[in-house]
Formats: C-alpha cells, structure tokens, sequence
C-alpha cells in the first residue's frame, strides 16, 4: 500500500468518523422510541401474570362468580386478603419461615466466611478441592440426596429441647442443617472471590501484630465484608424463604412447616375460591419482593458475584 | 568467631522466617475447626447421601426394615424403572422437554432482553425492577399463579377465550398433552428473569472499548453482538448453561403445587419424591431415578467446576 493510498483511507475514516455521531444522533430518536415502546410492552406482559393475581385477589367471590374474571369490576376490596391471612393463621406460617431462614443465614455465613478465609488467606494444597467439594454440593439437585437425608432423618435422634419430634425428621433444626449444607457452597464461592480482593498484608501485618487466626478473622477480615454479607443475606433469605422442596419432604407436621411449603395445604383447602388462593398467594409473594424493592442493589450483587469472577 | 556469629545470625533467621509462617498450636486448632466443622456438615447431609443413593439404588430396601435388612439386587432397579416401571420414561421426557424450553427459549429471550436494557435508556432502573420480580417469587407461588391463569373454570385464559360461566372450558391443565406446555410458559417466564439478571451485570461488566473497535470498523449491531460480545461473555454463557441445566433437572415446586406432578407434569425429581413420601414406597427405584438425575448433572457440574478452577491456583 503506498502512502497516498493510506493518506487517502486516513481521510476517509476521519470524514466518516466526523459524520457519523451526526447521523447517529438523527437516526437514534426513532429506534430509541421503538424500543421503549418495545420494552413497555414487554414490562406489561411480564408483570401481567402477577398484576392478574392481585386483580382476582382484590374482588370479592361473589362478584367473579356472577360477572366472570375477566369482567370490570363492580366492587373493590381487601377481604379476601383478611381472610387468607386470618383463616390460614398466616402469621404463625410467617414465623416459622424466619425460625429457619435467620438461624439459617447466620450459621451459612459464619461457615462460608471461615472456609473463605482459610482458602483465601493461605495456600493450601486442598483449597481447589474444598471450593469445588462445597461448589459441586450447591449445585446438586436436592432430588438426588433426598431419599437418603429422610431416611438418615429418620433415624437420628435429637434430644427433645432440641427438637419436639424428638427426632431429625419434623424439626426445626433439621431443617435449618439441610439448608446450611445446601448453600454453604454459593457463599464460600462468592466470598472467596470477594477476600481474594482484599490485599494480603491487612492479615499479615495483624499477624506480626501478633493478632491470633482467629482475631485475624472476626476483627480484620469479616468486618471488611459487610457488604457481601449483605448482599448474601438477602440472597440467601429469599432462596431459604422461598424453599418448598426440604420442608415438604422433611417436615411432616403441618403447622410447623414454613410459609412456602404450607402452600400445599391450600390448593386443596380453597379448591373452589381461585380469589382466596390469589390473596393468599400475593401475601406469601409479598415479602421476598418487599426486600428486593428495598435492597435490590444487594440482591443483584450478590447474584452476579457468584457469576462474574471479579 | 566472626563466621560463628553470622551463621548463627543466618539460622536464627532461617528460623524465624520459618516460624512466622508456621501457626501456634492455637491457630492451627481454629483453622482446623474452621473448615473441619462445616466439612464435616456438608459431608454428612450432602455427599454421603448422595453415595448412599447410588448404594441404595442397587438395592431393594423398602426403608422400613433396618439396614440390616437391605439386599443387593445389582442392576435390577435400573432394568425395572426402563421396562416395567410406567411413569419413568413420561417423566424422563417431560425434563428434557423441560430443559428444551428453558434453554430454546427461557435462555434466550433472557439474553434478549438483558441486551436491549443495556443500551444506553432512560428508565432502565424501572424496567429491571419489573423484570427481575418473577426470581423472587418462590416456584411454589407460580405454580398457583399458574392456577389462576390455567383453571378451566375461574382461570383467565378460559375466561378470556371461552364461556366457564356457561359451561365451554379451554383446560390446559387437565389435558395430559397439553399442561406440560402450559406451565412451561410459566417456568420460562422465571428462568428469563434470572439469567437476564446474571446476563445483564456481564454485559456492563464488559471492556466498552470492544463493542467500541467494533463500530469503527463499520460491525453491524448484530455482528458486533455475535462475533464480538457473545465470545467475550464465555465465563457468563457457561454460568447461564450451567444454571438452564441444573434448573431443569431441578424443577419440582411448580407441578407438585399444581397436582403432585400427575397427568402430563410427571417430571423425575416427582417420581423420586413419590417414592418416599407418597402411595409408592419403593426407595431403590427412587434412587435408581436419583442416579440418572445425579449422571445428568454430573455433565454441567463438570462444566462449572472445570471452568471456575483452571486459574485458582495462582491467584
């Protein structure tokens, strides 16, 4: 290539490089608006299936049944909601999702940050196959451990203050271990990556100090990671809030099972009532979407931390 | 005298330097509680049952006996659930068919829309808030949502597109053919949600200066997206197949709140529930079931773990 012809390209990717934001600018408004029209439309839809249950939930039985669902309607209240949340004693199903969910969390983030720690702070030959051995238990499908965890249930005796089935199986604490098994994995994962960012000489330099393992770990390191524990708390409190699956296998007595999974017994007890079921529906949906209104921005981070190697 | 000296000087400081790496007794006791605690936790409630379900699965307990009374039967269950055992190959085909909705469709419309709210837009905060809900409504709640949009007698579709009221139903959910698709919607409605959520943070995560080389010199949006995002993005795509896969095999809460997982939901995390706390009691089919479950994943887990730990070491 001589250097007119480059000279003349040069120019040529400057004058198109000049017209272009121009263009651009003209040309966007239009495909702007498409999109927004795009993305209104498409909000709509996706918030349509829940906009639909609190519609049935805000109309009283009667009205539907003469007039149909879909039909505008003539009254506009907030019974059925009383009555699922009175008639199902709600508040007690409340209560013992946050039976298991704080404990739950608490104990998951205490484990997760102690084997981050280890793993993060020393170079061990078994930190790979310590991530990859609570990893790999994260990412299991419950189905396949069930059968064993409800027969070993069974099978364990727990000391009655502990536990008032006197065994594994239908208590609290059960459930609360299975959890903490399941999701030590994701935290250790998102924590590890987290104190891998933290500079190495904030625990050495405690170390010279003379600072203990663990005065290195409780007043060094963990404090430090108050944002990712925030970030998991919420993560985890949704998952645990939401778990159906543990609680309908492994907790047999209706009224000590958590909110989620007393679900069960509802589709069958309003069988005939669709504006009960979505009343109590949308009550049960409330929470876990209350917290990620307020903390979205911990919800997300906590969720793309896992994905995103930082 | 003087030699003396420095070499004694150069032990003690081979030493020292070897004791500020080696922990007290006191540590070396709180790192080994530290790990050894939840190891041990994750060992007992995770990985020995799952080698027990694959023991078990060559076995004909009825898990009521002692475990004395367990017999090794070999490959008897695994021949049984393939030939004799009716609902396996229905439920071992509404997963893929599960997975195939997720990842033809749930996967992909994430992505989508995780690209367009990338674009520079106004009210981006709002439109993510409003897609990002279905994740944090527990799979147990769609499933009755599911309810409200699919009964045949108060449920919208009928509603909208027939008479309940005078007796014309459309009913999805009580034909056998059908249900499955119908709550497929459902399940691909959440899943898009989640992996835009993941999709959406790798996007902005992205070096802007790619996408940037790439118009200037003259890419198409489309072009720019396939051959230069999308291979960038492969940390993330693997995330995302991970996820599509292990949420299919997973899926439980949306049919078994349905109908237990009967008439066209049948799904393989049913039967092996159905196995232990339902009519059917027959634990080495539902760990036979367990097994393939457990082959299956074994194939994204692989993926995952594979990928996440290749460039741990030194770091």
């Amino acid at each position: 290539m001589t250097s007119a012809a480059v000279d003349t390209e040069a120019v040529a990717v400057e004058t198109r490089a000049a017209s272009r934001p121009r263009r651009r600018k003209r040309r966007a408004k239009p495909s702007r608006v498409a999109l927004h029209a795009f993305l209104i439309l498409t909000v709509l839809v996706w918030a349509s299936p829940i906009l639909w249950a609190i519609f049935t939930a805000m109309r009283p039985y009667s009205d539907t049944s003469e007039h149909g669902y879909v039909s505008w309607p003539r009254a506009f209240n907030f019974t059925n909601f009383t009555n699922a949340y009175t008639q199902s004693g709600m508040l007690h199903y409340f209560w013992n999702s946050i039976i298991v969910a704080v404990p739950a969390i608490f104990v998951i983030l205490l484990f997760s940050s102690a084997l981050a720690f280890v793993v993060s702070r020393y170079s061990y030959w078994f930190n790979v196959p310590l991530l990859i051995f609570f990893m790999a238990a994260n990412l299991l499908p419950q189905q396949v451990i069930i059968t064993p965890v409800y027969e070993m249930y069974l099978r364990i005796h727990l000391p009655t203050w502990l536990s008032s089935s006197g065994l594994a199986y239908d208590s609290f604490v059960g459930l609360i271990a299975i959890n903490v098994a399941f999701q030590t994995g994701f935290c250790t994962f998102v924590l590890s990556n987290y104190m891998k960012t933290l500079p190495k000489s904030l625990t050495e330099a405690a170390r010279v100090d003379g600072a203990s393992v663990t005065r290195q770990f409780f007043g060094v390191i963990m404090p430090l990671c108050k944002p990712a524990f925030a970030a998991l708390a919420v993560l985890e409190f949704t998952w645990i809030y939401n778990d159906f699956f543990w609680a309908v296998v492994l907790m047999s007595s209706g009224d000590k099972r958590p909110i989620t999974s007393s679900l069960t017994n509802l589709s069958g007890q309003y069988f005939t009532d669709n504006n009960l079921i979505a009343a109590a529906s949308v009550l049960v949906a409330l929470p876990t979407i209350l917290v990620f209104a307020l903390l979205q921005r911990q919800f997300i981070s906590g969720l793309t931390l896992g994905s995103t190697k930082e | 005298m003087a030699g003396d000296i420095a070499t004694s000087a150069r032990v003690d400081g081979a030493r020292r330097r070897k004791r500020a790496v080696r922990l007290s007794t006191g540590d070396r006791i709180a790192m080994t509680v530290m790990v050894g605690v939840p190891v041990l936790l994750t060992g007992a409630l995770i990985w020995f049952p799952t080698i027990s379900s694959i023991g078990l699965s060559f076995t004909n307990w009825d898990g009521i006996g002692g475990l004395h009374t367990i017999q090794w039967t070999g490959t008897t269950n695994y021949r049984q659930i393939a030939t004799i055992y009716p609902p396996f190959w229905p439920a071992f085909r509404h997963n893929l068919f599960w997975l195939g909705a997720l990842a033809f469709v749930g996967t992909p419309l994430g992505m989508f829309l995780a690209y367009q709210l990338d674009k520079q837009i106004r009210g981006s905060r709002f439109y993510q808030s409003i897609f990002y809900i279905p994740v944090v409504i527990a799979p147990a709640i769609i499933g009755l949502i599911s309810e409200l949009i699919l009964s045949p007698q108060q449920g919208l579709i009928s509603s909208l597109f027939a008479d309940p009221r005078h007796g014309h139903v459309i009913d999805w959910l009580g034909d056998p053919s059908r249900s499955l698709w119908a709550v497929l919607v459902l399940a691909c409605w959440r899943h898009a949600s989640y992996v835009m959520i993941i999709y959406l943070a790798g996007l902005k995560a992205l070096d802007p200066t790619l996408r940037e080389a790439a118009a200037i010199d003259g890419a198409s949006g489309t072009r720019t997206y396939f051959r230069v995002v999308l291979p960038a993005l492969k940390p993330i795509n693997i995330v995302l197949v991970v996820i599509t896969v292990i949420e299919a095999l997973r899926a439980f809460d949306i049919v078994y709140i349905i109908n237990r997982g009967r008439n066209g939901l049948e799904l393989l995390s049913v039967l092996i529930t159905g196995n232990i706390i339902g009519e059917a009691s027959r634990i080495g089919y539902g760990s036979a079931i367990a097994v393939v479950l457990l082959t299956i994943s074994l194939v994204p887990i692989v993926i995952f773990v594979w990928n996440s730990f290749q460039e741990v070491p030194e770091s």
